[in-house]
């Protein structure tokens, strides 16, 4: 059993989703190989299997005019927004072969997340019952996954950038009125994507390790 | 006739909504087919058909929430 790290760079969200689907067959059909797509999206507001349009605030005019695609998911969860300015990781991983439990998986993405904020002397924190990566009230990382035959797709965003905050105010953020934070509002700091990306994934080869 | 039980999900997760049914009543499915997704607050997941035959009742559908062991449907041979 092997862990492919796969770096997509920026991409529209259906190219990583075509990707994830194709990663997801192999498993299927029992390759041995897991596999983590990294990427950053060009924008797009998400719709999960739970989202209710009224959750997104403007019309679709104007988020076509700002360059913003909408699409319909099979993710759980509401409306998301992914950003450039964000990094998002897709585990395509066999839970058969770890352990068949949701809440273990969301809870383990969300202590990979927490051990990479402190690489920025950035404190997460969980929320019971409010699944995501938080910096007091502030949500720092989002989750959105989908489990077929215990394989997973789709997966989590780190906001990274300060830029790409603003777009959250076109949506109510998973259907509640939640203020988001970045790594670069909570580190004082300006952060670059590849600097970002690099300690990523050298965050994940440490952690990552232990599972496989 | 076979059930289309709920199983135990995990530990912190006890209902769960019916989102989708791959199927409508009367069709065929093949064991292992995805036959019904299912979504809690963060992850959408399908349960596959426990055996081949016709989907000849949904008793959950769409908009349902159901819990652990609740009936969702029925295969016939």
């Amino acid at each position: 059993m092997g862990l492919k790290i796969i770096d997509l760079g920026l991409v529209d969200f259906n190219e990583a989703w075509a990707k994830q689907r194709e990663l997801f067959k192999d498993v299927l059909a029992g390759s041995p190989d897991n596999a983590l797509l990294i990427c950053r999206h060009l924008p797009v507001i998400t719709l999960g299997r739970s989202a209710k349009k009224i959750n997104i605030l403007v019309s679709l005019e104007k988020l076509r005019s700002k360059g913003i695609a909408v699409y319909e998911v099979s993710r759980g969860g509401d409306v998301t927004y992914h950003g450039p300015g964000q990094l998002t990781v897709y585990p395509i991983l066999n839970l058969n072969l770890f352990r068949k439990d949701i809440h273990w998986f969301l809870r383990l993405l969300e202590g990979w997340i927490i051990s990479y904020l402190t690489e920025f002397g950035i404190t997460g924190e969980r929320i019971n019952g409010l699944t995501g990566v938080w910096v007091g009230k502030s949500k720092l990382a989002s989750i959105g996954i989908s489990v077929k035959n215990w394989i997973t797709l789709h997966g989590f965003s780190i906001n990274i950038k300060n830029d790409d905050l603003k777009n959250f105010s076109l949506i109510k953020p998973c259907g509640m009125d939640i203020m988001m934070t970045s790594v670069e509002s909570e580190s004082a700091k300006t952060i670059s994507m590849e600097l970002a990306k690099a300690r990523l994934i050298s965050s994940l080869g440490v952690r990552l390790p232990l599972y496989f | 006739m076979a059930k289309i039980i709920l199983p135990e999900l995990s530990e912190g997760i006890h209902k769960a909504t019916v989102s989708y049914w791959y199927f409508k009543t009367g069709e065929k499915v093949a064991e292992k087919d995805d036959l019904v997704e299912l979504v809690t607050d963060k992850a959408s997941f399908n349960l596959p058909s426990p055996c081949s035959g016709t989907l000849s009742e949904i008793i959950a559908p769409e908009g349902t929430t159901v819990k652990p062991g609740d009936i969702l449907g029925a295969i016939e041979d």
